[in-house]
């Protein structure tokens, strides 16, 4: 059985009970049932107590989100409209850029640095009435599945003090899981959002690439990475969701739509839908699926079936070979966006004769060995005589991939898999670089693809650990997906 | 196969400085992912083009036009390692000082 941090008086972080959903508190705050500033007190308290143990924070901004809530609770006196998320608590990943609050990736090469301005998803949460309370850990750059790659030491599991909370946004999940926000926000390339979801328990969403602007978000893999939401429940989700998307001029792969209606079409149900079960996603010739975690799919779809949707297998061959196209690409764009750091500018710079050697010391010293690893494989995979071989492949991989799910999508509304073949394993437990790799592979498509997918929580294996289940989309597909998200979640699993 | 000496070469591309240690550990590391990586020689790509993004926008255009307040330049500033007359200072880019 697991063995949850606890809270001074004994009760597991992971209790729900007394903690209220992200709506609740928008709909108290608003009325005035409650104050956004004793909202706060209690998350910082809660803060307080367990964050020694799990680590889910790097910077708590305690004094800028007393001034938030008092804003808040001022617009709430004054009879003016508070916004959507009204002393809602938001965590934000430290890889989002606050103006004037350190963001360091997790990184030594950034460690101290505070940037001049505001990500576009934090001037909009502030616009919603939210109350932002830090910065959470995650793998260096978001490169890594466990936040063991974090130079400032590992988050914990909340389940499970012993396992790891996923990754790269791992402290935002165990944050949220641990109740020490209401909601939270990571960051997705392969799989950071859904997966630390997945292994913590609560809900995450890695939007339709372009949905959310990322102007703001430091670039790890610029045609991949998207932010969205960490939420204890789908109708949480989705009104950060909404109060986050939209067009912003300042990203230029901004897609020049609106904000989608999700929470309002929550309620209505997936009947006659048509949800395809991958194959090849669910354990069909690839191996490390568990047994417990293709029980609970099988249950997600027998709960999908009983609320009124067709559900069938279906096959994507090229998804198998998501995972190469994926570390090619995504360390091909690093090793360019990376490059950045060079100790002119700003973060670590380590003194040298000559510029080049003061960039060449400035880099050893300040990246951790993750991600030197894939520097130098999107360095090779990008240079002379590979090129072709490595990079220009994934990236035709990719085109099939997206041909291959558009004709699946042609007689499929969504599709379902787990979102990780494992539940939280072990510290130390995937050391070996390319096994850690092979447990994004469930959620790594939809990244190459551009397309929106969802993490929910649906049960545990037989050790008590959760076990998330994805919901794939084709692009703008948000709409559906959330609904069906909300079937499996009121199944009660 | 990837050897210790094509990764020395990627490292000096990159900008690290690596250790003998890290030499002999980051090998056999990368090999086993490009070894994985065979895998895209299996598909027909005859013919499919490359994706370098995954939604269908081009040539997005917007007015250059300054929207941050004047102290934003002295904030990026005060961020750098070394600053002289409002400008990043580096160390010589050719040869030694002298």
């Amino acid at each position: 059985m697991t063995n949850p941090v606890t809270l001074p008086d004994g009760t597991p972080v992971t209790a729900r009970a007394g903690l209220a959903s992200a709506v609740e508190v928008a709909a108290a705050v608003r009325s005035g049932t409650s104050s956004a500033s004793e909202l706060l007190e209690a998350h910082l308290a809660r803060i307080e107590a367990a964050d020694g143990a799990l680590h889910a924070f790097n910077h708590v901004m305690a004094d800028r989100a007393r001034a938030d809530a008092a804003a808040v609770d001022a617009a709430v006196a004054a009879g003016r409209e508070p916004g959507p998320l009204a002393g809602v608590t938001v965590a934000l990943k430290d890889n989002l850029c606050t103006r004037g609050v350190p963001t360091t990736c997790s990184s030594r090469i950034l460690e101290g640095w505070t940037p001049p301005y505001d990500a576009t998803v934090v001037e909009r949460l502030r616009a919603a009435g939210a109350v932002l309370v830090g910065k959470t850990n995650l793998d260096e750059f978001a490169m890594g599945s466990s936040t063991e790659n974090s130079a400032f030491g590992p988050t914990r599991n909340p389940w499970d003090p012993a396992r790891v909370p996923g990754g790269s946004s791992g402290g935002s999940a165990a944050a949220v899981a641990a109740g020490l926000t209401a909601v939270a926000l990571g960051s997705d390339t392969g799989g950071s959002i859904r997966q630390p979801a997945a292994l913590c328990g609560v809900v995450g969403v890695k939007p339709t690439y372009g949905l959310v602007s990322r102007y703001g978000l430091v670039a790890f893999a610029s045609s991949l990475d998207q932010i969205g939401p960490f939420a204890p429940t789908v109708a949480d989700a989705a009104v950060v969701l909404e109060a986050i998307a939209g067009h912003d001029r300042r990203d230029s792969t901004s897609i020049p739509q609106p904000a989608p209606a999700l929470s309002a079409r929550l309620g209505e149900g997936v009947e006659g839908l048509r949800i395809g079960i991958v194959s090849e996603l669910s354990g069909q010739g690839i191996e490390g699926f568990e047994p417990d975690v293709l029980a609970r799919l099988h249950e997600a779809a027998d709960a999908l079936t009983s609320a009124g949707a067709k559900i069938d297998t279906v096959s994507v061959p090229s998804a198998v070979a998501g995972l190469s196209a994926y570390y090619m690409i995504a360390p091909a764009e690093a090793s360019s966006n990376l490059a950045r750091y060079d100790g002119v500018r700003y973060g670590l710079r380590r003194e040298a004769p000559n510029t080049a050697a003061m960039m060449a010391a400035s880099r050893t010293a300040g990246f951790g060995p993750e991600v030197k690893r894939r520097i130098m494989l999107g360095t090779y995979a990008l240079s002379a005589g590979y090129a072709e071989a490595f990079y220009g492949r994934a990236q035709r991989i990719r085109t099939l991939m997206i041909s291959e799910f558009a004709r699946v999508y042609e007689s499929f509304d969504l599709l379902i898999c787990p979102t990780s073949p494992c539940v939280a394993f072990e510290f130390g437990a995937k050391a070996d670089p390319l096994a850690m790799y092979l447990n994004d592979v469930c959620t790594i498509p939809s990244n190459l693809t551009g397309q929106p997918a969802i993490s929910v929580p649906f049960g545990t294996d037989a050790t008590g650990l959760p076990v998330g289940i994805q919901v794939m989309a084709p692009l703008l597909g948000e709409a559906a997906m959330f609904r069906a998200a909300a079937a499996l979640e009121a199944s009660g699993k | 196969m990837l050897t210790r000496q094509d990764v020395a070469k990627v490292a000096k591309l990159a900008l690290l400085d690596l250790s003998d240690e890290e030499l002999d550990r980051f090998t056999p590391q990368l090999a086993a992912v490009l070894e994985h990586a065979r895998d895209l020689q299996s598909f027909d790509l005859d013919g499919v083009p490359p994706t370098h993004h995954p939604f269908p926008l081009v040539n997005v255009f917007r007015p250059d036009e300054v929207e941050l307040a004047d102290d934003v330049r002295e904030e990026a500033l005060a961020a750098a390692p070394a600053v002289e007359d409002h400008l990043f200072r580096v160390p010589p880019v050719l040869g030694e000082p002298a």
